[in-house]
Protein backbone atom coordinates (compact mmCIF):
# COMPACT_ATOMS: atom_id res chain seq x y z
CA UNK A 1 0.00 0.00 0.00
CA UNK A 2 1.17 3.38 -0.89
CA UNK A 3 1.04 5.98 1.99
CA UNK A 4 -0.99 8.78 1.24
CA UNK A 5 0.90 12.11 2.09
CA UNK A 6 0.89 15.77 1.27
CA UNK A 7 4.13 14.81 -1.00
CA UNK A 8 2.26 12.33 -2.80
CA UNK A 9 -0.98 14.61 -3.32
CA UNK A 10 1.58 17.19 -5.02
CA UNK A 11 3.17 14.61 -7.09
CA UNK A 12 0.25 13.50 -8.57
CA UNK A 13 -1.39 16.98 -8.81
CA UNK A 14 1.95 18.27 -10.90
CA UNK A 15 1.57 14.91 -12.92
CA UNK A 16 4.76 13.75 -11.41
CA UNK A 17 3.48 10.70 -9.73
CA UNK A 18 2.28 7.55 -11.28
CA UNK A 19 -1.30 7.70 -10.52
CA UNK A 20 -3.68 6.64 -7.46
CA UNK A 21 -3.75 2.77 -7.48
CA UNK A 22 -7.10 1.13 -6.26
CA UNK A 23 -7.29 1.55 -2.12
CA UNK A 24 -8.04 -2.46 -1.65
CA UNK A 25 -7.97 -5.36 -3.61
CA UNK A 26 -11.27 -7.64 -4.68
CA UNK A 27 -9.77 -11.26 -4.57
CA UNK A 28 -11.98 -14.34 -5.54
CA UNK A 29 -12.71 -15.58 -2.28
CA UNK A 30 -10.47 -18.66 -1.60
CA UNK A 31 -11.90 -21.65 -0.09
CA UNK A 32 -10.64 -21.69 3.44
CA UNK A 33 -9.93 -19.01 5.95
CA UNK A 34 -8.71 -18.74 9.95
CA UNK A 35 -11.22 -15.98 10.40
CA UNK A 36 -14.24 -14.95 8.54
CA UNK A 37 -16.02 -11.46 9.22
CA UNK A 38 -19.65 -11.70 8.21
CA UNK A 39 -20.69 -8.04 7.03
CA UNK A 40 -18.39 -5.21 5.30
CA UNK A 41 -19.51 -2.22 7.62
CA UNK A 42 -17.30 0.07 9.55
CA UNK A 43 -17.63 -2.35 12.84
CA UNK A 44 -17.04 -5.65 10.19
CA UNK A 45 -14.05 -3.89 8.82
CA UNK A 46 -12.49 -2.38 11.74
CA UNK A 47 -12.64 -6.44 13.42
CA UNK A 48 -10.88 -7.57 10.59
CA UNK A 49 -7.94 -4.98 10.83
CA UNK A 50 -7.30 -5.37 14.03
CA UNK A 51 -7.37 -8.99 14.15
CA UNK A 52 -4.45 -8.74 11.42
CA UNK A 53 -2.93 -5.80 13.27
CA UNK A 54 -3.17 -6.10 17.02
CA UNK A 55 -2.89 -10.17 16.91
CA UNK A 56 -1.10 -10.96 13.75
CA UNK A 57 -3.95 -13.17 12.27
CA UNK A 58 -3.19 -12.83 8.44
CA UNK A 59 -5.86 -15.42 6.83
CA UNK A 60 -8.95 -13.45 7.41
CA UNK A 61 -12.11 -12.61 4.79
CA UNK A 62 -14.29 -10.21 5.36
CA UNK A 63 -17.89 -11.30 3.25
CA UNK A 64 -20.57 -8.50 2.41
CA UNK A 65 -23.83 -8.90 1.01
CA UNK A 66 -23.70 -5.57 -0.92
CA UNK A 67 -21.32 -2.95 -0.94
CA UNK A 68 -18.18 -1.57 1.45
CA UNK A 69 -20.39 0.89 4.18
CA UNK A 70 -23.20 0.30 1.67
CA UNK A 71 -25.62 -0.25 4.87
CA UNK A 72 -25.62 1.85 7.95
CA UNK A 73 -21.94 2.58 8.16
CA UNK A 74 -23.23 5.04 5.30
CA UNK A 75 -26.47 6.30 6.39
CA UNK A 76 -26.27 7.55 9.40
CA UNK A 77 -25.58 10.82 11.28
CA UNK A 78 -21.43 10.35 11.98
CA UNK A 79 -21.87 11.69 15.65
CA UNK A 80 -18.70 10.49 17.42
CA UNK A 81 -19.47 10.78 21.59
CA UNK A 82 -18.89 8.35 24.59
CA UNK A 83 -20.77 10.71 27.09
CA UNK A 84 -23.50 7.57 28.37
CA UNK A 85 -24.42 7.06 31.75
CA UNK A 86 -23.35 2.96 33.12
CA UNK A 87 -19.80 2.45 34.04
CA UNK A 88 -19.87 -0.17 31.15
CA UNK A 89 -21.22 1.85 28.34
CA UNK A 90 -18.87 4.95 29.62
CA UNK A 91 -15.81 2.35 29.37
CA UNK A 92 -16.26 0.44 25.68
CA UNK A 93 -17.93 4.04 24.17
CA UNK A 94 -14.78 5.87 25.63
CA UNK A 95 -12.40 3.46 24.44
CA UNK A 96 -13.49 4.18 20.97
CA UNK A 97 -13.48 8.02 21.34
CA UNK A 98 -9.69 7.52 22.03
CA UNK A 99 -9.15 5.14 19.34
CA UNK A 100 -10.67 7.59 17.13
CA UNK A 101 -8.67 10.59 18.28
CA UNK A 102 -5.38 8.57 16.41
CA UNK A 103 -7.89 6.83 13.89
CA UNK A 104 -7.19 9.15 11.26
CA UNK A 105 -2.83 8.57 11.14
CA UNK A 106 -2.91 5.30 12.24
CA UNK A 107 -4.67 4.33 8.94
CA UNK A 108 -3.50 7.21 6.62
CA UNK A 109 -6.89 7.78 5.58
CA UNK A 110 -8.44 11.29 6.27
CA UNK A 111 -11.46 10.41 8.45
CA UNK A 112 -12.46 14.25 8.81
CA UNK A 113 -13.03 13.58 12.46
CA UNK A 114 -14.07 17.13 13.90
CA UNK A 115 -13.99 17.40 17.82
CA UNK A 116 -16.63 20.13 17.48
CA UNK A 117 -18.46 19.49 20.54
CA UNK A 118 -21.80 17.92 21.39
CA UNK A 119 -24.62 20.06 22.83
CA UNK A 120 -27.51 18.00 24.95
CA UNK A 121 -30.41 20.78 25.37
CA UNK A 122 -32.03 20.49 28.65
CA UNK A 123 -35.96 21.21 28.61
CA UNK A 124 -37.35 20.75 31.53
CA UNK A 125 -36.22 20.57 35.60
CA UNK A 126 -36.49 16.59 35.23
CA UNK A 127 -34.27 16.83 32.34
CA UNK A 128 -31.41 19.16 33.67
CA UNK A 129 -31.32 17.13 36.91
CA UNK A 130 -30.97 13.56 34.63
CA UNK A 131 -28.15 15.42 32.73
CA UNK A 132 -26.56 16.54 35.57
CA UNK A 133 -26.65 13.57 37.01
CA UNK A 134 -25.20 11.78 34.17
CA UNK A 135 -21.97 14.42 33.62
CA UNK A 136 -21.13 13.58 37.42
CA UNK A 137 -21.21 9.72 36.05
CA UNK A 138 -19.15 10.77 32.84
CA UNK A 139 -16.36 12.89 35.29
CA UNK A 140 -16.16 9.77 37.68
CA UNK A 141 -15.67 7.62 34.47
CA UNK A 142 -12.83 10.09 33.02
CA UNK A 143 -15.43 11.30 30.17
CA UNK A 144 -14.82 15.47 29.73
CA UNK A 145 -18.84 16.43 30.36
CA UNK A 146 -19.94 19.77 31.80
CA UNK A 147 -23.42 21.45 32.49
CA UNK A 148 -24.01 24.62 31.00
CA UNK A 149 -26.27 27.85 31.99
CA UNK A 150 -29.18 28.64 29.52
CA UNK A 151 -27.29 32.04 28.93
CA UNK A 152 -24.16 29.79 28.33
CA UNK A 153 -25.71 27.03 25.84
CA UNK A 154 -27.36 30.11 23.64
CA UNK A 155 -24.19 32.08 23.29
CA UNK A 156 -22.60 28.91 21.89
CA UNK A 157 -25.56 28.18 19.27
CA UNK A 158 -26.32 31.48 18.19
CA UNK A 159 -29.06 29.65 15.97
CA UNK A 160 -30.79 28.47 18.62
CA UNK A 161 -34.69 29.70 19.79
CA UNK A 162 -33.96 31.87 22.76
CA UNK A 163 -37.41 32.41 23.60
CA UNK A 164 -39.13 31.63 26.51
CA UNK A 165 -42.51 31.43 25.29
CA UNK A 166 -42.42 28.65 23.42
CA UNK A 167 -43.29 25.31 24.79
CA UNK A 168 -40.31 23.32 25.55
CA UNK A 169 -37.72 26.72 25.89
CA UNK A 170 -34.07 25.17 26.29
CA UNK A 171 -32.78 25.85 30.53
CA UNK A 172 -29.52 24.67 29.79
CA UNK A 173 -27.35 21.96 28.30
CA UNK A 174 -24.98 19.52 28.92
CA UNK A 175 -21.74 19.19 26.84
CA UNK A 176 -19.05 16.47 25.80
CA UNK A 177 -16.22 19.20 24.05
CA UNK A 178 -14.34 16.09 22.76
CA UNK A 179 -17.61 14.79 20.86
CA UNK A 180 -17.97 15.51 17.58
CA UNK A 181 -18.31 13.73 14.00
CA UNK A 182 -16.25 12.00 11.15
CA UNK A 183 -17.24 11.21 7.58
CA UNK A 184 -18.89 8.08 7.10
CA UNK A 185 -17.78 6.76 4.07
CA UNK A 186 -14.10 7.73 4.94
CA UNK A 187 -14.83 5.50 8.06
CA UNK A 188 -15.33 1.86 6.19
CA UNK A 189 -12.95 2.92 3.28
CA UNK A 190 -10.36 3.83 5.46
CA UNK A 191 -10.47 0.56 7.67
CA UNK A 192 -10.89 -1.39 4.42
CA UNK A 193 -7.77 -0.14 2.80
CA UNK A 194 -5.39 -0.76 6.01
CA UNK A 195 -6.91 -4.22 6.58
CA UNK A 196 -6.17 -5.36 2.59
CA UNK A 197 -2.81 -3.86 3.33
CA UNK A 198 -2.55 -6.15 5.87
CA UNK A 199 -3.60 -9.11 3.86
CA UNK A 200 -7.77 -9.21 4.53
CA UNK A 201 -9.18 -10.38 1.68
CA UNK A 202 -12.28 -8.44 1.19
CA UNK A 203 -14.97 -9.99 -0.64
CA UNK A 204 -18.24 -7.95 -2.12
CA UNK A 205 -21.31 -9.25 -3.34
CA UNK A 206 -21.31 -12.28 -1.18
CA UNK A 207 -24.06 -13.20 1.08
CA UNK A 208 -23.82 -16.04 3.25
CA UNK A 209 -26.75 -18.48 2.94
CA UNK A 210 -25.91 -21.28 5.57
CA UNK A 211 -23.74 -21.49 8.34
CA UNK A 212 -22.48 -25.15 8.67
CA UNK A 213 -21.64 -26.61 12.16
CA UNK A 214 -20.17 -30.36 12.96
CA UNK A 215 -22.02 -30.81 16.18
CA UNK A 216 -21.29 -27.18 18.14
CA UNK A 217 -18.78 -26.01 16.37
CA UNK A 218 -18.82 -23.97 13.28
CA UNK A 219 -16.97 -25.17 10.18
CA UNK A 220 -17.82 -22.87 7.57
CA UNK A 221 -20.39 -21.44 5.67
CA UNK A 222 -22.04 -21.61 2.59
CA UNK A 223 -22.20 -18.08 0.51
CA UNK A 224 -23.36 -17.07 -3.04
CA UNK A 225 -19.73 -17.10 -4.25
CA UNK A 226 -19.51 -20.75 -3.04
CA UNK A 227 -18.52 -22.42 0.19
CA UNK A 228 -15.69 -21.41 2.30
CA UNK A 229 -14.15 -22.94 5.40
CA UNK A 230 -13.62 -21.86 8.34
CA UNK A 231 -11.93 -22.12 11.61
CA UNK A 232 -13.89 -18.84 13.32
CA UNK A 233 -16.73 -17.16 11.73
CA UNK A 234 -17.83 -13.15 13.61
CA UNK A 235 -21.06 -12.24 12.73
CA UNK A 236 -21.49 -8.22 12.25
CA UNK A 237 -24.26 -7.86 10.17
CA UNK A 238 -26.41 -4.71 12.27
CA UNK A 239 -29.82 -5.45 11.27
CA UNK A 240 -29.57 -8.78 9.76
CA UNK A 241 -28.40 -9.92 12.67
CA UNK A 242 -31.59 -12.25 13.54
CA UNK A 243 -31.30 -13.69 10.09
CA UNK A 244 -27.54 -14.71 10.94
CA UNK A 245 -28.35 -15.98 14.04
CA UNK A 246 -31.41 -17.65 12.36
CA UNK A 247 -28.87 -19.68 10.03
CA UNK A 248 -26.36 -20.76 13.07
CA UNK A 249 -29.60 -22.15 15.24
CA UNK A 250 -30.31 -20.02 17.96
CA UNK A 251 -32.30 -16.30 18.90
CA UNK A 252 -31.16 -13.03 19.40
CA UNK A 253 -33.23 -10.50 21.53
CA UNK A 254 -33.22 -7.85 18.26
CA UNK A 255 -35.81 -6.11 16.22
CA UNK A 256 -35.10 -4.63 13.27
CA UNK A 257 -36.09 -0.98 12.60
CA UNK A 258 -35.89 1.62 9.82
CA UNK A 259 -33.92 4.63 11.48
CA UNK A 260 -34.01 7.87 9.32
CA UNK A 261 -32.23 10.68 8.68
CA UNK A 262 -32.17 13.86 6.09
CA UNK A 263 -30.20 16.50 4.65
CA UNK A 264 -31.22 19.96 3.83
CA UNK A 265 -29.60 22.00 1.09
CA UNK A 266 -26.13 23.80 1.62
CA UNK A 267 -26.13 26.76 3.45
CA UNK A 268 -23.30 29.19 5.25
CA UNK A 269 -21.77 27.78 8.53
CA UNK A 270 -24.34 28.49 11.00
CA UNK A 271 -23.94 25.56 13.41
CA UNK A 272 -19.96 24.67 14.70
CA UNK A 273 -21.17 22.20 16.46
CA UNK A 274 -23.56 18.96 17.24
CA UNK A 275 -26.94 19.67 19.13
CA UNK A 276 -29.45 16.72 20.52
CA UNK A 277 -32.35 17.20 21.97
CA UNK A 278 -34.46 14.28 23.79
CA UNK A 279 -37.50 16.28 24.35
CA UNK A 280 -38.09 18.06 21.17
CA UNK A 281 -36.57 15.31 19.41
CA UNK A 282 -33.97 15.84 17.30
CA UNK A 283 -30.26 16.00 16.31
CA UNK A 284 -28.10 17.82 14.05
CA UNK A 285 -24.84 18.79 13.17
CA UNK A 286 -23.53 20.84 9.54
CA UNK A 287 -21.81 18.85 7.25
CA UNK A 288 -18.41 20.61 5.51
CA UNK A 289 -20.22 20.87 2.76
CA UNK A 290 -23.17 23.04 4.36
CA UNK A 291 -25.82 20.46 4.84
CA UNK A 292 -27.43 20.61 7.57
CA UNK A 293 -27.55 16.63 9.04
CA UNK A 294 -30.62 15.84 10.64
CA UNK A 295 -31.58 12.35 12.78
CA UNK A 296 -35.00 11.82 12.72
CA UNK A 297 -36.65 8.43 14.75
CA UNK A 298 -37.28 4.52 14.23
CA UNK A 299 -40.36 3.37 13.03
CA UNK A 300 -42.21 1.68 15.55
CA UNK A 301 -42.51 -1.31 13.71
CA UNK A 302 -40.17 -4.63 12.49
CA UNK A 303 -38.77 -3.40 8.45
CA UNK A 304 -35.67 -4.41 7.02
CA UNK A 305 -37.04 -2.22 4.19
CA UNK A 306 -33.73 0.40 4.51
CA UNK A 307 -36.67 3.00 3.91
CA UNK A 308 -38.58 4.44 7.28
CA UNK A 309 -42.50 6.11 6.47
CA UNK A 310 -43.23 10.03 5.84
CA UNK A 311 -44.82 10.53 9.72
CA UNK A 312 -41.19 10.63 11.19
CA UNK A 313 -39.62 12.84 8.64
CA UNK A 314 -42.54 15.18 9.39
CA UNK A 315 -41.85 14.75 13.21
CA UNK A 316 -37.92 15.69 12.70
CA UNK A 317 -38.88 18.42 10.67
CA UNK A 318 -41.03 20.06 13.03
CA UNK A 319 -38.72 19.52 15.97
CA UNK A 320 -35.70 21.12 13.96
CA UNK A 321 -38.34 24.67 13.14
CA UNK A 322 -39.12 24.74 17.18
CA UNK A 323 -35.74 24.40 17.44
CA UNK A 324 -33.98 26.93 14.91
CA UNK A 325 -36.76 28.85 13.56
CA UNK A 326 -34.07 29.83 10.67
CA UNK A 327 -34.26 26.62 9.20
CA UNK A 328 -37.93 26.85 8.31
CA UNK A 329 -37.45 27.81 4.60
CA UNK A 330 -34.41 25.60 3.82
CA UNK A 331 -35.71 22.78 1.56
CA UNK A 332 -34.79 18.66 1.88
CA UNK A 333 -32.00 17.60 -0.09
CA UNK A 334 -32.91 14.03 0.52
CA UNK A 335 -33.48 11.72 3.13
CA UNK A 336 -32.87 7.77 3.95
CA UNK A 337 -32.90 4.68 5.74
CA UNK A 338 -31.36 2.38 7.80
CA UNK A 339 -32.39 -0.49 9.81
CA UNK A 340 -30.98 -0.89 12.88
CA UNK A 341 -30.95 -3.38 15.27
CA UNK A 342 -32.85 -2.42 18.52
CA UNK A 343 -31.96 -4.45 21.42
CA UNK A 344 -34.24 -4.66 24.37
CA UNK A 345 -31.61 -2.32 26.86
CA UNK A 346 -30.37 -0.01 24.29
CA UNK A 347 -27.21 -1.80 24.49
CA UNK A 348 -25.02 -3.97 22.05
CA UNK A 349 -24.29 -7.80 21.87
CA UNK A 350 -20.77 -8.76 21.98
CA UNK A 351 -18.87 -12.03 21.73
CA UNK A 352 -19.40 -15.63 22.19
CA UNK A 353 -22.40 -17.17 21.41
CA UNK A 354 -23.87 -21.05 21.89
CA UNK A 355 -22.31 -22.24 18.71
CA UNK A 356 -18.37 -22.55 19.15
CA UNK A 357 -15.88 -20.53 16.85
CA UNK A 358 -19.32 -18.24 16.43
CA UNK A 359 -18.96 -15.02 17.56
CA UNK A 360 -21.22 -11.90 17.31
CA UNK A 361 -21.76 -8.33 17.85
CA UNK A 362 -24.65 -6.80 16.87
CA UNK A 363 -27.34 -4.76 18.41
CA UNK A 364 -25.82 -1.31 18.18
CA UNK A 365 -29.48 0.18 17.28
CA UNK A 366 -29.24 3.95 16.32
CA UNK A 367 -25.65 4.41 17.74
CA UNK A 368 -23.17 1.95 16.51
CA UNK A 369 -21.16 4.35 14.39
CA UNK A 370 -19.58 5.89 17.13
CA UNK A 371 -18.42 2.78 18.38
CA UNK A 372 -17.03 1.61 15.24
CA UNK A 373 -12.83 1.69 16.14
CA UNK A 374 -13.85 0.28 19.60
CA UNK A 375 -16.22 -2.31 18.52
CA UNK A 376 -13.87 -3.81 15.93
CA UNK A 377 -10.94 -3.17 18.74
CA UNK A 378 -13.15 -5.82 21.77
CA UNK A 379 -14.56 -8.21 19.17
CA UNK A 380 -10.82 -8.81 17.62
CA UNK A 381 -9.67 -9.76 21.03
CA UNK A 382 -12.55 -11.55 21.75
CA UNK A 383 -12.48 -13.77 18.72
CA UNK A 384 -8.56 -14.31 18.99
CA UNK A 385 -8.51 -15.14 22.62
CA UNK A 386 -11.87 -17.02 22.32
CA UNK A 387 -12.79 -14.96 25.58
CA UNK A 388 -14.88 -12.11 25.92
CA UNK A 389 -12.46 -8.79 25.85
CA UNK A 390 -12.67 -6.94 29.60
CA UNK A 391 -14.41 -4.28 27.93
CA UNK A 392 -17.00 -6.49 25.89
CA UNK A 393 -17.82 -9.10 28.52
CA UNK A 394 -20.78 -7.07 30.09
CA UNK A 395 -22.45 -7.43 27.14
CA UNK A 396 -22.81 -10.77 26.40
CA UNK A 397 -25.61 -12.36 24.90
CA UNK A 398 -26.27 -14.10 28.08
CA UNK A 399 -26.82 -10.73 30.06
CA UNK A 400 -30.93 -11.84 29.18
CA UNK A 401 -31.16 -14.72 31.12
CA UNK A 402 -29.26 -13.30 34.20
CA UNK A 403 -30.72 -10.39 34.05
CA UNK A 404 -27.92 -8.30 34.58
CA UNK A 405 -29.57 -5.07 31.56
CA UNK A 406 -27.23 -2.55 30.82
CA UNK A 407 -30.26 0.14 30.68
CA UNK A 408 -28.93 2.85 28.62
CA UNK A 409 -32.39 3.99 27.67
CA UNK A 410 -32.34 7.16 29.47
CA UNK A 411 -28.66 8.06 29.05
CA UNK A 412 -29.20 8.34 25.04
CA UNK A 413 -31.32 11.18 25.60
CA UNK A 414 -32.49 10.93 22.30
CA UNK A 415 -32.48 7.88 19.28
CA UNK A 416 -28.60 8.44 19.18
CA UNK B 1 -47.23 5.03 5.88
CA UNK B 2 -49.09 2.19 6.14
CA UNK B 3 -52.97 1.88 6.05
CA UNK B 4 -53.98 -0.77 8.54
CA UNK B 5 -56.91 -2.86 8.07
CA UNK B 6 -58.53 -2.61 11.71
CA UNK B 7 -61.17 -5.81 11.97
CA UNK B 8 -63.69 -3.59 13.35
CA UNK B 9 -63.59 -0.20 11.84
CA UNK B 10 -62.04 -0.82 8.51
CA UNK B 11 -58.65 0.80 7.06
CA UNK B 12 -57.01 3.91 8.77
CA UNK B 13 -53.70 5.52 8.79
CA UNK B 14 -50.70 4.33 10.45
CA UNK B 15 -50.63 7.02 12.98
CA UNK B 16 -54.28 6.45 14.74
CA UNK B 17 -52.23 3.10 15.69
CA UNK B 18 -49.86 1.84 18.47
CA UNK B 19 -47.54 -1.21 17.69
CA UNK B 20 -47.25 -4.34 19.74
CA UNK B 21 -44.39 -6.08 18.59
CA UNK B 22 -44.17 -10.07 17.88
CA UNK B 23 -47.57 -11.61 18.18
CA UNK B 24 -48.39 -15.13 19.84
CA UNK B 25 -45.78 -16.31 21.93
CA UNK B 26 -46.83 -17.56 25.53
CA UNK B 27 -45.58 -16.93 28.85
CA UNK B 28 -43.96 -20.11 30.24
CA UNK B 29 -46.67 -21.92 31.72
CA UNK B 30 -45.43 -23.37 35.59
CA UNK B 31 -43.49 -20.19 36.30
CA UNK B 32 -41.76 -21.25 39.50
CA UNK B 33 -40.70 -24.09 37.94
CA UNK B 34 -39.26 -22.10 34.46
CA UNK B 35 -35.34 -21.89 33.92
CA UNK B 36 -33.64 -18.31 33.49
CA UNK B 37 -33.28 -19.41 30.07
CA UNK B 38 -36.97 -20.10 29.46
CA UNK B 39 -37.77 -16.06 31.41
CA UNK B 40 -35.08 -14.95 28.60
CA UNK B 41 -37.19 -16.24 25.53
CA UNK B 42 -40.17 -15.08 26.79
CA UNK B 43 -38.92 -11.94 27.89
CA UNK B 44 -36.91 -11.11 25.09
CA UNK B 45 -36.20 -12.79 22.22
CA UNK B 46 -37.70 -12.11 18.95
CA UNK B 47 -38.39 -13.98 15.89
CA UNK B 48 -37.61 -10.63 13.79
CA UNK B 49 -38.52 -12.66 10.92
CA UNK B 50 -37.12 -11.07 6.99
CA UNK B 51 -40.50 -11.81 5.26
CA UNK B 52 -44.08 -11.95 6.79
CA UNK B 53 -44.92 -11.29 10.30
CA UNK B 54 -47.12 -11.94 12.45
CA UNK B 55 -47.64 -8.69 14.77
CA UNK B 56 -50.10 -6.95 17.46
CA UNK B 57 -51.57 -3.48 16.98
CA UNK B 58 -53.54 -1.18 18.71
CA UNK B 59 -55.95 0.98 17.44
CA UNK B 60 -56.04 3.88 20.01
CA UNK B 61 -57.36 6.17 18.24
CA UNK B 62 -60.11 4.45 17.15
CA UNK B 63 -61.94 1.19 19.10
CA UNK B 64 -58.80 0.79 21.49
CA UNK B 65 -58.67 -2.62 20.82
CA UNK B 66 -55.91 -5.12 20.29
CA UNK B 67 -55.65 -7.09 17.42
CA UNK B 68 -53.62 -8.83 15.11
CA UNK B 69 -51.60 -8.17 11.27
CA UNK B 70 -49.82 -10.55 9.07
CA UNK B 71 -48.00 -7.84 7.17
CA UNK B 72 -44.60 -8.27 5.27
CA UNK B 73 -41.09 -6.95 6.53
CA UNK B 74 -39.84 -6.07 3.25
CA UNK B 75 -42.43 -4.63 1.02
CA UNK B 76 -45.03 -3.28 4.48
CA UNK B 77 -47.90 -5.17 2.32
CA UNK B 78 -50.36 -6.14 4.61
CA UNK B 79 -51.94 -9.87 4.13
CA UNK B 80 -54.48 -9.55 6.43
CA UNK B 81 -55.57 -8.58 10.00
CA UNK B 82 -57.82 -10.85 12.65
CA UNK B 83 -59.45 -10.75 16.06
CA UNK B 84 -58.13 -11.85 18.85
CA UNK B 85 -59.18 -15.30 19.58
CA UNK B 86 -59.71 -15.85 15.68
CA UNK B 87 -58.18 -18.79 13.68
CA UNK B 88 -54.42 -18.30 13.17
CA UNK B 89 -54.55 -17.43 8.82
CA UNK B 90 -51.83 -19.01 7.07
CA UNK B 91 -48.95 -17.16 5.86
CA UNK B 92 -49.17 -16.21 2.36
CA UNK B 93 -46.44 -18.11 -0.20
Amino acid sequence: MRRYSFVQLLRNAVGLGDGWQQAWRSPEPKSSYDVVIVGGGGHGLATAYYLAKNHGVRNIAVLEKGWLGGGNTGRNTTVVRSNYLWDESAAIYEHSLKLWEGLTRDLNYNLMFSQRGLVMLAHTEHELNEASRRVHANRLNGIDAEIWSREQTLAFIPILNGSKDIRYPVIGSSIQKRAGIARHDAVAWGFARAADALGVDIIQNCEVTAIRRDGSRVVGLDTTRGAIDARKVGLVAAGHSSVLAGLAGFRLPIESHPLQAMVSEPIKPVLDTVVMSGTVHAYVSQSDKGELVMGAGIDAFNSYAQRGSLPILEEIASAMIELFPIVSRLKVLRSWGGIVDICPDASPIIGKTPVDGLYINCGWGTGGFKATPGSGWVLADTIANDRPHPLAAPFSLNRFSSGRLIDEHGAAAVAH
Amino acid sequence: MLLIPCPYCGERAEGEFRYGGEAHFRRPDNHLEATDEAWADYLFMRKNPKGWHRERWMHLAGCRRWFYVVRHTITHKIATAYKVGDAHPDLPA
